[in-house]
This record gives structure tokens, C-alpha cells and sequence, in this order.
């Protein structure tokens, strides 16, 4: 060991409490960061699972644009110079699925990126239960496609998703809303679509996303079931979700659709736009939090150098006279810095660990919106590499002007007193 | 006679709080072997001299030729290490390192020119102290000795490198007549048996009349540059 970091160790040792204050500083800041950005990325996580859980890669739909450009009354008198103006419009007929359906999905199935597709009939109906009515949606399907697409098994409450299949006119119902009508397996309710067409399901599944926007007004038929109730025929389809091989390639792939087929195709970033800005929102309030914890760190790291220096004024003289240069007493009292930084970033660390660890074991309070057993927490190296990193360079920011300091003194003006 | 060290027309200014000339034109040389005190009234201009001499203050006019090597004009790293192999400063406070035992205090000097093994300097050190008579007390916090032991502690400090010139302001300045005569015992045995020019700012006059000759100063300038 050079002589220089002997002296740094001496200075050190002989001033423990003031090392150990310096170091919890770090330490502190360091756990405070680690658990922070723990529980948030595990928030973020677990919102972003949940959310994906349930949102395809794209979804493919005919977002119904009223297009009021066209009138006969303009078209008669085309190319007369009168001005027409109509008062309160009215949209033509317009169709809510998707022309030629099959011819569509026949495309998808061959399309290479494409992994999984499930084809949809929605609708917003009314659900009678007794003297109870209340809004909400269905979703006709094939009950294999859509099962595969979202891992539907793992999301049911009671019963199972094929029993759709075998049922005749099965509903599978969203747990909020099973609740709310006050229905169990086995009960039949009615549901009256819009065009007032009234049909009874009997329930045999509830499932639970963990969504209460979801959960509470949606429900599952079979396809058939559903376009039955919308009096239309085999090949109406309102949307396709649609599974990639690799998510990442949705927004890319979803512009070409639209660009090929020209309906709304929106992927899954788009669709969770508020998931990332929350992300964001989350991160940020992270990084302001931590960087003010370890500034605090830095300034009484600042403090606690600048007193040791001045305590050793003498000390640094009689150092430079005998022959240590300016660069030795800085090497001298940065790596005190440094060895402050490193250890207290170390402690920070494992402090930021456990920290993490019991509360990834903390129960979380039940509650219908979330379907959450234990605090989110998510254990990522990278966050105890910037751990270590920020711990460590702190002290050394904090350290340089003091030791710069140190390394100035002009030691005849402490030798005379 | 070999000139261990050779002043030559050193000026210098203090510009706070007035202009003033603290040194004017001082030369003269200190060969080898010789004991020097230098004396003079306080607020003579002893101790800026002595800054200046030990390179630790570059601000001045003049030549400074220390050893045959001229030490004007060098960067402030390299009179670093000119001062750590070939000065050695005993100074009125001693100035031990407070953490460090008296035996530690001598080798730091010593680890920093490297040229020792640490085995090597510890031994070199324990071997310097025992000459003081301090060897006893080498395992103490220079912190726990008292001014006497710790003013020799800082002599042995001063002579582990083997510097060819001792620099001493004010050494015995806090030493009864006891310790004040052992410390310039030893400084001039340490001049007429190792062959070590040693300089020593004083106020002792007793001692300075003993030495080989005297350097006395008045307002800046040398009165008596000794026989
Ligand atoms: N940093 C400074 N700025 C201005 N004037 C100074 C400074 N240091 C010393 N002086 C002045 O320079 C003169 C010489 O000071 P110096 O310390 O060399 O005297 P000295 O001979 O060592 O005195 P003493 O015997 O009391 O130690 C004094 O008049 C002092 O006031
Ligand atoms: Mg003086």
C-alpha cells in the first residue's frame, strides 16, 4: 500500500464516527434509491403485465369515422355556383364490422410476423338480472383463439373457458360485473343488444383480469351466440386481435395493415399510452427522489471533508515539507472519499435489498381494481450497478473541491501560525 | 570545503498590508559539516529566510543553490521531491502526525521516497531513534510523549532520508535547558561526525556562541556573516 492511502486509512480510522456518519449518508441514499426504484419498476411491471395481459399486439377494428363530405343536395348541384348548406346532417347507413371478413383473415393466417389472430364480434348490450340492468359489453368468440391469445385458463374464478364450447348460449362473465348482478355459475341472465334484440345466456365461467374496466362490464360469448343477438350473419366481425411473433414489430406492422386493409389498427403502445406516461411519471418521481437523497448524502460528505481538512491544516504543512507533493494530499483525502463512497454504497446496497426483499413480502391490501397478493417488487442487477455507481461517484464529487482545497494550501501560511 | 548551500542576493517583498522588503540582497554559504545558527532580533526576517532556503517559499528574487543543484526555478512537484531526499525540517512545534505512533512518524518520510523496503525503513528508523535515546517509546502516539521526546522524534524524522542540510526554525523554542542542550548536541554532532550542514534559526544565544559560526541578521539584512 502507498504511503498515501496508509495516511488516508490512519486519518480514517482515528475519526470513526465522523467515517460512520459520512458513510451512512451514502448508505441511506443508496437503500432509499435501490427500494424506490424497486417497488416502482415492480409497479410498472405489473401494470404493464396486466395491461398487456390484455391488450393484443394489434387490434384491428372499424373505427366508425361519420363522414358528412358527401350530400346529395351537393352532388346535385355540382359544379353550379350556389353555395349548399345542410343543416344538421345526418351520416348514412354505416357498417361496424369488418367488410369480407374471412377473405381478411385467410391473410393474416398466412402473414409470416403473424403468430396468433382471433377474430371478434362486439357489442354494448344490456344485462337483465331480475329486476337489475345494467350496461356493459360482450365479445363473441372462438373461445380457443381468444383462450390462447390471453391465457384466459389462468384468469377464471369458476369454471373453465371451453365450457362455452359445449354449452348452448354459455356466458363467461367478468368477475365486477357477476357482481354487481349478483350472479353464480349455473344462473341464467338476459341481454338485450342494442338493435333490441333479447337473448338468455347461462353462466358458466367468471373471470377475472385484473382490470375493473374490463372486469366490471364485459362478458364472453361464442361467436355464433353473438352474432345471433346482432341478427347478422356467419361472416360478421367487428375486430381481430392479433398476436406477433415479436411485439416489438407491432406499431410497424400495424401501419402496414391499416396502410393494406385501410381499418384502424392500433398497437399496443398506442392502446397503453397511459401505462407508459405513468411509467414516466413513476421513473421521474424515482430519479428526483434518489438524486436529492444522494445530493444530501454529498453535501454532508462536503461538510464532514472540509472539517477534516481544516482540522489537519498542520498536518498537511508539515506533510508538503517533507517532501509530499500537492497531487499526494489529494490522493490522500479523496480516496477517503472514495472508501466513504464505495463502502457506503455497498451497505446502501444490501440495506436497499432487504429493504426491497420484505416489502416484496408485505401483503397487499385486497381491493377489487387490483388482483395484487404482495407489494410489486422488482429485483434488477442493473438497478444495484447504478446503486453502486451513483454511491461511489457522489463522495467523490463531494470530495474533489475539499481535497483540491487540501492539495492548495500553501504551507509556509500554516507553518507560521 | 564542499557548499552544501549558497544564497545568492535574495530579495523579498511583502506586499500586505504595505509594500515591504522583508529580505535585502542576502547572500552567503553554508559548507558541509558546519552548524550555523542564524540569529537576529524578532521580526528580522529569521523565519522568511528560512521558507525561502527550504524551498517551500518560491516567491522571491535571487539563487538559491542547494547541494550543487540550483533549486530556483523548479516546479513546485519537483521541489516536493528535491525537499523529501534532501532537506530535512525541524520545526518549533514539532508537528508529528497525531494518528501515527513516533516510529511511524519517522518512516512516513522515508515510505514516501520509496527507496527502502518497508522492513528495511522500519529498521532505519528504529536504528535513528535509538540514537536519540527514543527506541523505547516507538510504539507510542507521537500525541502521548512530551515536548522534549517529541522534538526528537521530529529529528529523527528529519534525518531518516539522510538529507545533506537540516533546516530548524525555532527547534528549542518550547524546550527547557535541559532538552535545548541535548537538541544541539545532537545538531552538532550530527554536523562534525556525518558531515551534515545544519542551519538553525534561534533566540538561544548561549548555544549559538558554542557553534562553529554565526549568521546574525538585522532588518532584512546579514550583519555578521560569521568568521
Ligand atoms: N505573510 C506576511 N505578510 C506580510 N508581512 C509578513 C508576513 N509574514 C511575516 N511578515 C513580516 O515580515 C517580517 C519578518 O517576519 P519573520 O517571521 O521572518 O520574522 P522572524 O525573524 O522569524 O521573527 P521571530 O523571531 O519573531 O520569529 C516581520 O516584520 C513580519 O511582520
Ligand atoms: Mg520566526
Amino acid at each position: 500500500m502507498s504511503v498515501n492511502l496508509l495516511i488516508a486509512r490512519r486519518h480514517l480510522m482515528a475519526s470513526k464516527k465522523q467515517t460512520l456518519v459520512a458513510m451512512l449518508g451514502v448508505t441511506f441514499g443508496i437503500a432509499m434509491f435501490i427500494l424506490m426504484i424497486s417497488f416502482m419498476i415492480g409497479v410498472n411491471q405489473f401494470m404493464e403485465r396486466t395491461m398487456l395481459s390484455f391488450t393484443p399486439d394489434i387490434h384491428l377494428y372499424n373505427d366508425i369515422s361519420t363522414n358528412y363530405s358527401h350530400s346529395i343536395a351537393g352532388e346535385y348541384f355540382k359544379g353550379q355556383p350556389v353555395t349548399v348548406s345542410v343543416a344538421h346532417p345526418k351520416p348514412r347507413q354505416v357498417r361496424l364490422d369488418l367488410k369480407n371478413a374471412a377473405a381478411l383473415l385467410s391473410r393474416l393466417r398466412r402473414d409470416p410476423l403473424v403468430a396468433e389472430i382471433s377474430p371478434v364480434v362486439t357489442t354494448l348490450v344490456f344485462y337483465n338480472y331480475g329486476p337489475v340492468q345494467i350496461n356493459g359489453s360482450i365479445s363473441g368468440v372462438n373461445i380457443d383463439d381468444e383462450s390462447r391469445m390471453f391465457d384466459l385458463k389462468d384468469k377464471m374464478v369458476t369454471g373453465l373457458p371451453e365450457a362455452l364450447l359445449t354449452a348452448d348460449k354459455g356466458i363467461l362473465m367478468g368477475s365486477g360485473l357477476a357482481q354487481k348482478l349478483n350472479v353464480q355459475l349455473g344462473d341464467l341472465v338476459s341481454l338485450a343488444a342494442p338493435n333490441g334484440m333479447l337473448m338468455r345466456f347461462r353462466v358458466v365461467g367468471i373471470f377475472r383480469i385484473g382490470i375493473s374496466a374490463i372486469d366490471n362490464v364485459r362478458s364472453y360469448v361464442s361467436l355464433a351466440n353473438g352474432q345471433q343477438l346482432l341478427g347478422k350473419d356467419k361472416s360478421y366481425i367487428t375486430d381481430i386481435s392479433i398476436k406477433l411473433h415479436d411485439h416489438a414489430r407491432a406499431a410497424v406492422a400495424a401501419k402496414t395493415l391499416h396502410n393494406q386493409f385501410g381499418y384502424k389498427a392500433d398497437d399496443w403502445e398506442t392502446a397503453n399510452a397511459s401505462v407508459k406516461t405513468s411509467n414516466l411519471v413513476r421513473d421521474t418521481l424515482t430519479y428526483v427522489v434518489s438524486v436529492t437523497l444522494l445530493i444530501v448524502a454529498g453535501f454532508g460528505i462536503y461538510n464532514i471533508m472540509n472539517m477534516t481538512i481544516n482540522n489537519k491544516m498542520k498536518d498537511i504543512a508539515i506533510l508538503k515539507a517533507q517532501g509530499f507533493a500537492g497531487r499526494d494530499i489529494m490522493q490522500i483525502f479523496l480516496s477517503q472519499a472514495i472508501f466513504i463512497g464505495i463502502l457506503g454504497a455497498l451497505s446502501g446496497m444490501l440495506l436497499g435489498f432487504i429493504l426491497a426483499y420484505a416489502l416484496s413480502s408485505v401483503p397487499f391490501p385486497p381491493n377489487e381494481y387490483v388482483a395484487l397478493k404482495y407489494f410489486p417488487v422488482a429485483f434488477e442487477p442493473a438497478h444495484y450497478f447504478f446503486g453502486l455507481l451513483f454511491g461511489s461517484l457522489t463522495p467523490l464529487a463531494a470530495g474533489l473541491m475539499p481535497s483540491l482545497k487540501a492539495a492548495k494550501i500553501d504551507p509556509v501560511m500554516i507553518l507560521r501560525g | 570545503m564542499t557548499p552544501a548551500l549558497t544564497a545568492e542576493k535574495l530579495n523579498k517583498y511583502f506586499h500586505e498590508p504595505e509594500e515591504f522588503r522583508v529580505l535585502q540582497d542576502i547572500s552567503f554559504t553554508i559548507n558541509k559539516g558546519e552548524f550555523v545558527p542564524i540569529i537576529g532580533k524578532s521580526g528580522c526576517g529569521k523565519s522568511t529566510l528560512l521558507y525561502l532556503l527550504s524551498t517551500l517559499d518560491t516567491d522571491y528574487s535571487g539563487t538559491i543553490t542547494i547541494n550543487g543543484e540550483r533549486v530556483t526555478g523548479l516546479s513546485q512537484n519537483e521541489l516536493a521531491l528535491f525537499r523529501n531526499q534532501h532537506i530535512g525540517f525541524v520545526f518549533q512545534f514539532h508537528f508529528l502526525l497525531p494518528e501515527f505512533t513516533a516510529l511511524e512518524n519517522v518512516m512516513l518520510p522515508a515510505l514516501k521516497l520509496g527507496r527502502w523496503s518497508k522492513a528495511e525503513t522500519e529498521e532505519r528508523a528504529l536504528a535513528q531513534l535509538q540514537q536519540l535515546e527514543m527506541a523505547p517509546f516507538a510504539r507510542q502516539l507521537s500525541s502521548k510523549l512530551s515536548g522534549g521526546q517529541q522534538q526528537r522524534i521530529a529529528i529523527a524524522r528529519a534525518l531518516i532520508n539522510e538529507p545533506m542540510i537540516i533546516m530548524a526554525d525555532e527547534p528549542t523554542g518550547n524546550l527547557d535547558s535541559g532538552n535545548t542542550r541535548l537538541v544541539f548536541d545532537i545538531f552538532n554532532q550530527l554536523a562534525h561526525e556525518k558531515g551534515i550542514a545544519v542551519l538553525a534559526v534561534t533566540h538561544d544565544l548561549d548555544f549559538a556562541k558554542q557553534a562553529d559560526r554565526v549568521i546574525e541578521m538585522k532588518d532584512g539584512h546579514i550583519v555578521s556573516p560569521g568568521a
